[in-house]
């Protein structure tokens, strides 16, 4: 086998092991991973990439939602919540929909200040987790560039 | 594309959220299921061909010509319960309430796991609720279901049509059926049925289903009574 490849299928392997071990994805992304087949090739993608459009959207909402000078809308805080909280989990998306049930909390207690910082949380966490999926399917294109299959990756 | 020796089976997804219908569109796709998908309750009854809470081909219905749209035996409907508008609970309703479509499954998907709205819709008849994220496994439990439905579908359909070879049973109904209109593009009104309840075992056809099957099925409602209180089309005979 070639060695190159053989050493890309190995960061690939640890990479993806990481992203786990480090909280950013649990087994939700392993079952959306299993549905990709030749069929569907890019269904893992175009699935993520509705879901970091929805963060965007979403993320947009709650901040224009927290940004009265007035009375806060916190029903309408947690609907957005309730939907992020809902495409993260099915996605995998660990740490996101983590911070989703604290935001859910916070809305339900209308904690001003715990909701501003838990936005910007989601923020930057969703962000974070692009760039690593971006990581992801950098290696995986370099893999199949250089001839080689990208390998199943066994999370235990 | 793999040949299918097993049975396609039709679902209807609804869910207004885009990323949600994108996932189980998948999800039924990989459980090899044929997929529709809508954003709304609403638009799941028209597809159904029930409307605004009366069927289409309702007698009372101020319009009794027939309608012309192309519909295809469903297998399940799958719907999200928080949807705005119509709910999935408000759905599952509507379609048990219609006699076309009463038989067939409903699942109720919900992120929230909230005992009494499960009961709730439990008792209004869904065959099961769901917890989101759905999975593939959950979806392979109701594969049984959907067979069960289309079974008998099928075994209605061969008492009604004696023609067919492999049918031993004779039932009152002996007339013709029609097979398939799609050329000619007419619905067949559905018949009224005056007879007595039907009991749990024995469901009312909604879709004829040929043998040979393509994507473009009619559907159909039909009693088992020889009494016909609506015309029919005459000389349309059988083009299988």
């Amino acid at each position: 086998m070639d060695a190159h490849v053989a050493q890309l299928q190995m960061q690939y392997r640890n990479y993806i092991l990481s992203l786990y071990q480090q909280g950013f994805l649990d087994d939700q992304f392993t079952e959306l991973k299993s549905l990709q087949d030749d069929g569907s090739p890019d269904f893992v993608a175009e699935v993520l990439s509705l879901f970091f459009d929805d963060c965007v959207k979403l993320v947009g909402n709650m901040a224009r939602a927290l940004d009265q000078t007035g009375t806060v809308d916190f029903s309408q805080v947690g609907a957005n919540v309730h939907q992020l909280k809902g495409s993260s989990s099915s996605v995998g998306a660990k740490r996101v929909k983590g911070l989703c049930i604290n935001f859910k909390e916070l809305c339900e207690a209308k904690n001003y200040e715990g909701c501003v910082r838990c936005l910007q949380q989601v923020d930057i966490e969703y962000k974070t987790l692009k760039a690593k999926l971006q990581d992801m399917f950098n290696l995986e294109k370099q893999i199949v560039q250089a001839g080689g299959i990208v390998p199943q990756v066994d999370i235990n | 594309m793999v040949m299918a020796a097993e049975p396609q089976f039709h679902v209807l997804a609804v869910d207004d959220s885009l990323f949600d219908r994108k996932f189980i569109e998948r999800l039924l796709q990989k459980a090899s299921c044929q997929v529709t998908t809508v954003d709304s309750g609403y638009k799941a009854l028209e597809f159904l061909g029930l409307r605004e809470g009366f069927e289409i081909n309702d007698p009372d219905a101020v319009s009794t010509s027939p309608v012309i749209h192309q519909e295809v035996e469903v297998n399940l409907i799958i719907t999200d319960y928080c949807m705005p508008g119509m709910t999935g609970y408000d759905l599952l309703k509507k379609v048990k309430e219609s006699s076309a479509c009463k038989n067939i499954p409903v699942v109720i998907m919900s992120s929230e796991n909230v005992p009494a709205r499960i009961s709730r819709c439990l008792e209004e008849g869904a065959e099961e609720f769901f917890l989101k994220p759905v999975r593939l496994a959950d979806l392979n439990k109701l594969k049984p279901l959907m067979m069960k439905t289309k079974l008998k579908n099928q075994k209605l359909e061969e008492i009604e049509a004696p023609s067919k070879d492999e049918s031993g049973t004779v039932a009152a109904v002996v007339e013709p059926e029609v097979k398939d209109l799609t050329e000619i593009g007419i619905k067949i009104l559905p018949l009224q049925s005056e007879v007595e309840p039907k009991q749990v075992h024995l469901q009312v056809v909604q879709q004829e289903e040929q043998t040979m099957s393509n994507n473009k099925r009619k559907s159909v409602e039909e009693g088992l009574s020889t009494d016909r209180s609506r015309p029919r089309f005459e000389g349309i005979t059988t083009a299988v």
